[in-house]
């Protein structure tokens, strides 16, 4: 069989914001001996203008990303959310704006778009990836990543077989955090709140460390911890898994 | 003398306000989780639960698919069963059907069965101005009503109150509509449940007129019925001698059978229960049985506005359960006044802006917005409304609503500067090679008040890093290595 041509989406929040998460995504991957490219044409998912109903200025953000990741046989993304986005919105998104090859290339890419978890455990076939992280985690489940992608229990399956890692249950872990992209200005009190009940649930499993498959949504909660000087870290699951002995 | 939601502020401003009330907060919290986890447990049981789900939508979207048709019949067996039917285009053309009818009967009060349409319509206060007394009689509208409160819930409108409020409430208010609250009325609920059955009591033995709504309208059959679980409605359904129901036209469905696939999503979805205690049904008038007179009073008020709009139809299917308030972590939180309607939560969300249109109303116009689409709300839907994408097209129109207005928001302009940026990758890197200089920026306007503040308020923000990701792997994994 060919070799798979290996596309990695790093988002435009963990470009300009996180770079480590992408860098430990390519460690991973490589560690993994999938051979991972970063395609310089890409962007962003639109999902910023999406969401906040700018759909027409989303189009062309669209069609950027749909060029950018053509003939690609998988295309891994860090982030449930724009994994999402990829693909349940648009196709929406192409048809409202009457773009029928549009429409036609974002089918075809939708379902080849992986948030990490799904990539690793599906295409891959490991849930033991052979990172080590001595630390006591719990684990938040980002909202897109349950109800939109449906990625189950993969990311606590990938925790469970980190050496070292002692992973304990978050109360209300389902409940959302409250950040909800631009919600989280529009509608700061009530995403706060929703932020201070995460954290203060996340505090009471003493764990060292909150980890989730979404930087955005950690920004939110890990925003409120340091407010809150609770002394927790927030880490994003790309980081954990690429961890090893010795690393830092 | 009423509370009303008209002229309520924008969503974000309201549930400010909401979030400030601890006591209303811990009510909410409890009451919410207590139905949640209950709606979890009922729904557990029923194996086949995504495939009763799917016919609930299917059944009710091809009851929209075909309106017209469909009300043409349930016009016609409602009339074949000795029923009146009129037609309302909107909320003061239903409000003047019913008055009309209370009047002819010389009616100064009707006693009413919970109803969200002629809650919808304003119906007691356009009753109210006729110098007709409208006594709600399920127990939490009765609440809502003693106290000149506003409903909160699509299900328990007083669910920001507990009891130590409502033992105040019928305390200090029962005595002006009726039978006055016993003076040592403490704050158990069978003592609280007691107090309301007396003093609603003599209002059902009194009362000619009854007005109810209707959860179902059976089309081949003219059956109307009702869903409950005090026994309070079907007083009213049975013992006045004139009825009149007021019904949305989305409420119709095709066929008896039909029925079974929803009177068993509904109150699991709704109270948490297997079966509702109560379920009544008629089909016009029964001789010497019940009501003599009945009028039904089929209700546009929007409806047809938003069967007109593609991806928001759906929101016709709605069967009021309330399962997405419940679970709603942004309602949990406000509550429903926040949302400025009888229809709160998700569902009101989108409902209110397909009902009424969006571009006139800043208030509706917020609705939208009032969600972080973590889609919890779709997820429990018994009539699968997608109402995370319903969201995002009214959004949407929100936003095209607005276009081409002289001053554009700075929400536009960054929006638009955004997706200049994002359309070409060689803008972005360009953007983001000034990246430390947005970070100091970003720390220095977090410290002054204005849209920065929104964040920073409660939320610190990450430090920047010094080198983007697609500049690291150029320096890395390009430049010749």
């Amino acid at each position: 069989m060919d070799r798979m041509r290996v596309a990695l989406q790093v988002t435009c929040v963990n470009d300009a914001m996180f770079p480590d998460t992408g860098r430990a995504v390519v460690t991973l991957l490589e560690r993994l001996g999938v051979e991972v490219e970063f395609p310089a044409a890409q962007t962003c998912c639109g999902q910023p203008m999406i969401n906040t109903g700018y759909l027409d200025e989303a189009v062309p953000v669209v069609r950027t990303f749909a060029s950018a990741f053509a003939g690609y046989d998988a295309v891994v993304t860090p982030s449930g959310s724009c994994a999402g986005s990829a693909r349940h919105q648009h196709r929406m998104l192409a048809e409202r704006a009457g773009d029928a090859a549009l429409a036609e290339a974002v089918t075809e890419l939708g379902p080849k778009v992986y948030e990490l978890s799904e990539f690793l455990v599906d295409v891959l076939g490991v849930t033991d990836v052979g990172a080590s992280f001595p630390h006591r985690v719990t684990y938040h489940p980002t909202c897109h990543s349950l109800r939109l992608l449906g990625v189950g229990d993969r990311p606590r399956r990938l925790l469970e077989a980190v050496r070292g890692l002692e992973l304990v249950d978050l109360p209300a872990a389902e409940e959302c955090c409250g950040f909800g992209g631009t919600f989280a200005m529009k509608n700061a009190d009530v995403s706060v709140a929703m932020g201070a009940d995460k954290a203060r649930h996340v505090r009471g499993t003493e764990a060292d460390v909150l980890v989730a498959g979404d930087n955005s949504c950690l920004m939110h909660i890990g925003g409120v911890l340091s407010r809150q000087r609770s002394g927790v870290r927030v880490l994003h699951l790309a980081e954990v898994l690429a961890a090893t002995e010795g690393s830092p | 003398m009423t509370a009303t939601f008209v002229g309520m502020p924008a969503f974000p401003i309201a549930a400010r306000a909401a979030l400030a009330d601890t006591q209303l907060r811990h009510n909410l919290t409890h009451a919410t989780h207590t139905i949640r986890d209950k709606r979890a447990r009922v729904v557990g049981e029923v194996a086949d639960w995504e495939e009763l789900r799917q016919a609930g939508a299917d059944l009710k979207d091809a009851a929209l698919l075909d309106l017209a048709r469909h009300l043409e019949q349930l016009e016609e067996s409602l009339t074949s069963g000795g029923a009146v039917v009129h037609w309302a285009s909107d909320a003061a053309e239903a409000c003047r059907i019913v008055a009309d009818v209370a009047k002819a009967h010389g009616a100064d009060e009707v006693v009413k069965v919970k109803s969200m349409a002629t809650q919808e319509i304003g119906l007691n206060e356009a009753l109210a101005a006729e110098g007709i007394a409208a006594w709600e009689t399920d127990l939490a509208e009765l609440i809502v009503q003693l106290g000149d409160d506003l409903p909160s819930h699509i299900l328990v409108p007083a669910i920001h109150r507990n009891r130590a409020e409502i033992r105040e409430i019928f305390r200090s208010r029962m005595g002006a509509s009726g039978r006055p609250a016993p003076d040592d009325l403490t704050d158990d609920p069978v003592e609280l449940a007691n107090a309301a059955r007396l003093h609603l009591r003599e209002k059902f033995l009194r009362a000619k007129v009854g007005v109810s709504g209707a959860n179902f309208a059976v089309a081949e059959t003219g059956t109307l019925v009702v869903v409950e679980s005090e026994g309070n409605g079907r007083m009213c359904l049975t013992l006045p001698e004139v009825l009149v129901s007021v019904v949305g036209i989305e409420k119709v469905v095709p066929t008896f059978a039909d029925l079974d696939v929803f009177l068993r999503l509904l109150p699991r979805s709704s109270t948490g229960e297997r079966m509702n205690p109560y379920t009544s049904m008629w089909h016009g008038v029964t001789p010497g049985d019940g009501p003599q007179e009945v009028h039904v009073v089929l209700l546009d008020n929007g409806r047809t506005r938003a069967l007109a709009d593609r991806v928001g139809r759906q929101a016709l299917r709605c069967i009021r359960c309330s399962a997405c308030l419940n679970v709603c972590p942004v309602y949990e939180r406000v509550g429903g006044h926040a949302y400025g309607s009888v229809y709160p939560g998700p569902i009101g969300a989108i409902l209110n802006p397909l009902l009424r249109g969006v571009g006139d109303d800043a208030q509706v116009d917020s609705l939208p917005y009032a969600s972080t689409l973590c889609g919890a709300c779709y997820e429990v839907c018994p009539v699968k409304i997608d109402i995370p994408s319903v969201l995002v097209e009214l959004r949407a129109q929100v936003v095209d609503a607005r276009r081409g207005r002289r001053r554009p928001k700075a929400e536009a302009v960054a929006m638009r500067s955004a997706a200049w940026t994002f359309s070409d990758a060689r803008r972005l890197a360009r953007a983001e090679r000034g990246s430390g200089l947005i970070g100091r920026w970003l720390t220095r306007l977090a410290r002054l008040p204005g849209p920065g503040a929104r964040w920073t308020s409660a939320r610190d923000l990450p430090t920047p890093p010094r080198e983007s990701f697609r500049a690291w792997w150029r320096r890395t994994r390009e430049s010749g290595s």
